[in-house]
């Protein structure tokens, strides 16, 4: 069967519902959630706190420590076996990377910055949920930020380009499927997350990049709201 | 051509665009690329003649020199006490900043600070790499006996002191506790068990309520209607 349409009838360049929030967890310095359809991320951060053991501290500045972790049963098919994994591993080294662009932890010599993000729920596209709900956290955590974080997920299958690969679409049988996810600064215009997986034209790249630096700015204006919303009252 | 963007006390998020122009300034929290000026963290923004500055809403404390602060003793050595300053760094109190007394060389430093103790210093210095060095040696820099400790956002301490301490001293007078509030987000109270609590609530209300206008009157109100209970 080609691929003409998308299966949950959304537009090529349309995403998923998206809901963002911050200020979820009362004990973290920062926290936000970041749902869009199915893949729910929520994030936490701790710090800048007393780092040990005491080789890891940097004299020069802060370090930042993410952890990506999937719950269980969070994911449609296959149980996840709880603790980490090759895969997370990675993910939460490409979360790291994709955040550290932004931070300035030069204030914070000898500290860390944790970030942990957790995944009760996902479907497709969980590292950029992740980075966009993280990046809230941390601006929420009152870190000095250059900018936000911005990701999504961008893709081609069959001839079609597309935005927000769902899990079907990631996994579609008949045709070849690229998965690239993208991570951009929305002001600075920097692109802090760059992945992909299958194989996709250098034509269709540039296109594709388009189509995801349109998406990223959607999303955040999303997380500049959820921000907002929960810091509202102290501007009366 | 300057074209300021953003409002007075609205709230701004990192990398929002605050003005462009070259005769505004960037003040702290905030910094300049080509001839805009952008926020550098999550703020209040606040103009304040040619300069636009931030003023923080959440975060750890960070250490200040002169700030009175409410810390634990984590740790004793030779020379003195290693303190919990409830913010990323530890500071160390000095036996020649702790007390005026002669101390023997080699003496049982726990009988003048012990473990687990807390104290109300003063920040003498904080150093770029955050050393931090407290004194003992101050009005109102005492170790604190009895009482309990509660920790609140560091960045509404200022309006759980008031405007020249007149809200703390109101919840002094009417819940007859004895109140030291540090600026790292500790108090430690002290009173009859119930008035402790009642205090613990009228804190814990100002620290939700810390944006609204006329805060020290409807506090006022919340502790006489608390007195009956």
């Amino acid at each position: 069967m080609t691929y003409s349409k998308r299966l949950d009838n959304r537009g090529f360049e349309e995403t998923r519902p998206i809901e963002a929030k911050v200020g979820i967890i009362p004990n973290a310095d920062g926290s936000a959630y970041f749902k869009i359809g199915n893949t729910w991320a929520y994030a936490a951060v701790y710090g800048p706190r007393n780092l040990h053991p005491k080789f890891l501290q940097d004299p020069q500045k802060g370090i930042l420590r993410c952890n990506y972790n999937m719950m269980p049963f969070s994911s449609s098919n296959e149980r996840v076996r709880p603790g980490g994994s090759r895969r997370s591993k990675e993910i939460s080294m490409v979360t790291e990377k994709a955040l550290l662009p932004v931070l300035d932890l030069k204030e914070y010599p000898n500290s860390v910055v944790d970030v942990f993000i957790e995944l009760p729920q996902t479907e497709a596209g969980s590292r950029c949920a992740g980075i966009c709900a993280a990046s809230m956290a941390l601006a929420d955590a009152g870190l000095l930020m250059k900018d936000l974080v911005a990701a999504v997920s961008v893709g081609k299958v069959g001839s079609k380009l597309l935005v927000d690969l769902d899990y079907t679409e990631e996994s579609y049988p008949d045709a070849d499927v690229a998965d690239i996810p993208v991570a951009m600064t929305p002001n600075l215009n920097q692109v802090t997350l760059l992945q992909m997986d299958g194989k996709v034209k250098k034509e269709d790249i540039s296109k594709l990049l388009d189509m995801a630096k349109k998406t990223c700015m959607n999303i955040y204006e999303l997380q500049k709201n959820a921000l907002k919303e929960k810091y509202k009252a102290d501007s009366q | 051509m300057t074209e300021i963007r953003i409002k007075e006390k609205e709230i701004v998020v990192p990398g929002e665009v605050l003005a462009v122009g070259m005769e505004v300034l960037p003040g702290t929290g905030t910094y300049r690329m080509n001839d805009k000026i952008i926020a550098g963290r999550l703020g209040l923004a606040a103009i304040d003649g040619r300069t636009i500055k931030l003023i923080p809403l959440s975060g750890r404390y960070t250490p200040k020199k002169n700030d009175v602060i409410i810390c634990k003793v984590i740790d004793v050595n030779f020379s003195g006490w290693r303190l919990d300053t409830n913010s990323a760094y530890s500071a160390m109190l000095s036996m020649k900043d702790a007390t005026s007394d002669f101390i023997q060389r080699g003496a049982d430093l726990t009988q003048y600070f012990d473990l687990g103790e807390y104290l109300v210093c003063g920040i003498v210095n904080v150093t770029s790499q955050k050393l931090i060095d407290v004194t003992m040696k101050g009005p109102g820099l005492r170790k604190l006996r009895g009482g309990r400790i509660i920790q609140v956002d560091s960045h509404k301490v200022p309006r759980i002191i008031g405007k020249q301490g007149s809200m703390v001293s109101m919840i002094k007078n009417e819940t007859a506790c004895n109140i030291v509030v540090g600026q790292n987000g500790l108090i430690w109270i002290d009173g009859q068990p119930e008035q402790e609590l009642a205090a613990i609530r009228t804190i814990r209300k100002i620290e939700k309520e810390s944006h609204l206008s006329g805060l020290t009157e409807k506090i006022k109100e919340y502790l006489a209607g608390n007195k009956g209970e």
